[in-house]
């Protein structure tokens, strides 16, 4: 099974976020690591080509620093990595990626494509069907399980409230990944002396170029939400927070 | 002629989905706001008694939007149906739900038509004659008023609780109901879906509980649990947690709150080491009083607390549990 697994470099969890002068975007002085649900779609195709062989393909999109997911994934045993290297990706929204990734791979033949399902920055969730519908493949969303069978594959649906369902599925298809499908591997040392040597494709803006357009939506400001609840702080030593805290619950929520 | 704002419903296992309502009093806001038309509409099998509910609300007009390639759903057939409905229609604005089910089509009926979706909207501005909608980013850090750079149709979905289901307004006589039968072609739909199921047996029911204390990452190791089952057994009240916890074997899924959990709405909730991940809160910010504990004074779950402790759990929680005890001793 060939499988592309679409990745994104997204600020780390903790960072702390700045707006930037236009306020339109963060000051990009923080610290990145990959989108949790990509972890988690490259190591379901890791899985995937353990039981059943191929070659596993890794593709971002991002500036230089990206690059950092591309390597990683490589040294947890992906077998190739494609770059779309420019800084203008990080604002270019999920139509214009789709678009990018489809152009990108126009020449490639995958069985599956997987994405995690939404991203941990924007968070709109919409990259992977958007490509589906680009390539003309069926797709199927928040996947926590995949297995092959006679006529492609089944996959189970995550649904609200705790249920699932399953699908049946032809190939070739795109899937987005939900966190928690499995455990996440660490890449081994001799994984990551492997990486140095494995193939990893720059594709230059201009080669996309075509495709690439305004986005249809824009983000005319970003700012901190606006506080609609009155939250009290309590403060001081653990031993005076909990009376204060248990006092409160007591007289004033009425809770206790 | 104004301009039309269309509410998709969602209907599923034979019941529209109460998340409709809230949808249907976002457009009603819209409408007033604008002073476009709002319509409604419904797909699926058959969906005749749907749309008849969705009629009896203050509403211009409602589609039923039926054929049995409809049922069961598929992103093919909905796509394809919805496309069509819209094309006929001509709305300005399109409104859904932002459910998984929505999640699974709606960025392909937007595509297969050039153009766009907000997604998982919690409100909107207008300003002047611009209407920007309302988003969180960077699981809450941060919102965003967003503007549609394209014509019609925009497609915008809205977050769980973001409107509320229950103020959605009657109509005075109930509106003219349209039965709309798309074409699906055969050969069209290409997954072929299975019966819907409830993975593990129910052993809690979280909806239940009065007051609930749940964890996340910030427990750091599943051990730790045992001082927030403590703290919730001091209280009368039940565990629960965020997905890694879950997703992590630590706790139950049964036990997980957010939107592939349990939604809740108990007395109160205590949060402990939970950063307020989007996902998470959509499932508890209906609570009446919530408390935070978290390290991060920037965590956004201090955005919808109402009691915030910015410090150490595991400093704060064993003197909790004693204050708790003395309090339920003396009274």
């Amino acid at each position: 099974m060939n499988i592309l697994v679409c990745m994104k470099q997204v600020p780390q969890k903790d960072a702390p976020l700045k707006l930037n002068d236009t306020a339109a975007w963060i000051r990009e002085d923080v610290s990145y690591e990959v989108n949790e649900p990509d972890a988690y779609a490259l190591e379901e195709a890791l899985r995937q080509k353990e039981k059943h062989g191929g070659e596993v393909t890794v593709i971002t999109a991002g500036p230089a620093r990206a690059q950092q997911v591309l390597r990683e994934a490589l040294a947890k045993g992906a077998d190739r990595a494609i770059h779309l290297e420019d800084s203008v990706f990080v604002g270019l929204d999920a139509s214009n990626t789709a678009r990018a990734f489809a152009t990108a791979i126009k020449d490639e033949s995958f069985d599956l494509i997987f994405t995690g399902l939404q991203s941990d920055d924007y968070g709109y969730a919409q990259t992977g069907v958007i490509l589906a519908e680009l390539l003309g493949w069926p797709h199927a969303t928040i996947i926590m399980q995949i297995e092959k069978t006679d006529g492609g594959i089944r996959v189970k649906r995550e649904l609200e409230a705790g249920y699932f369902q399953f699908v049946d599925m032809p190939l070739p298809a795109v899937l987005t990944i939900q966190s928690g499908i499995n455990k996440l591997r660490y890449a081994t040392l001799i994984g990551i002396k492997q990486a140095k040597n494995k193939p990893l494709r720059k594709v230059a803006l201009a080669e996309v170029q075509s495709v690439v357009g305004a986005n249809l939506q824009k983000i005319e400001r970003l700012y901190v939400p606006q506080k609609t609840k009155n939250t009290e702080f309590l403060e001081g030593p653990p031993g005076e927070v909990a009376k204060k805290l248990v006092e409160k619950l007591r007289n004033q929520a009425r809770v206790l | 002629m104004p301009d039309t704002i269309l509410v998709i419903a969602e209907q599923r296992e034979g019941k529209l989905n109460r998340v409709s309502w809230e949808t249907l009093t976002a457009g009603q806001a819209l409408a007033a706001d604008t002073g476009w038309t709002l319509e409604a509409a419904v797909a699926g099998g058959s969906v005749g008694d749907f749309a008849r509910e969705l009629a009896a609300k203050s509403v211009a007009n409602v589609y039923a939007a039926e054929s049995p390639k409809l049922d069961p759903y598929t992103p093919d057939a909905f796509a394809a149906a919805l496309k069509q409905l819209i094309e006929s229609k001509q709305p300005k604005l399109v409104l859904l739900p932002h459910t998984y089910q929505v999640r699974d089509f709606v960025p392909k009926l937007a595509t297969a038509m050039g153009r766009t979706v907000i997604s998982d909207c919690v409100g909107y501005k207008k300003e002047g004659d611009r209407l920007l909608f309302t988003r969180q980013m960077f699981q809450g850090k941060l919102a965003a008023d967003v503007s549609f750079a394209c014509d019609a149709p925009w497609f915008v979905t809205l977050q769980n609780g973001a409107f509320r289901g229950d103020q959605v307004e009657t109509g005075g006589s109930a509106a003219p109901v349209e039965t709309f039968t798309p074409e699906i072609a055969d050969g069209a739909i290409r997954n072929k879906p299975l019966e819907v199921f409830k993975e593990a047996k129910q052993a809690v029911d979280l909806t239940q509980a009065d007051i609930i204390v749940a964890v996340g990452r910030g427990i750091k190791e599943q051990k730790n649990i045992d001082l927030a089952k403590q703290l919730a057994e001091a209280l009368g009240g039940e565990l629960a947690a965020s997905r890694p916890i879950c997703d992590s074997g630590w706790l139950p899924m049964d036990r997980q709150i957010g939107s592939s959990g349990q939604t809740v709405a108990p007395k109160l909730y205590l949060a402990l080491g939970i950063s307020g991940a989007i996902q998470h809160i959509v499932g508890m910010k209906g609570a009446r009083t919530i408390v935070a504990v978290n390290k991060d004074s920037e965590a956004p779950i201090f955005e919808i607390a109402d009691y915030a402790v910015v410090g150490n759990l595991f400093d704060i929680v064993p003197p909790l549990i004693e204050e708790v005890k003395k309090a339920k001793a003396g009274s």
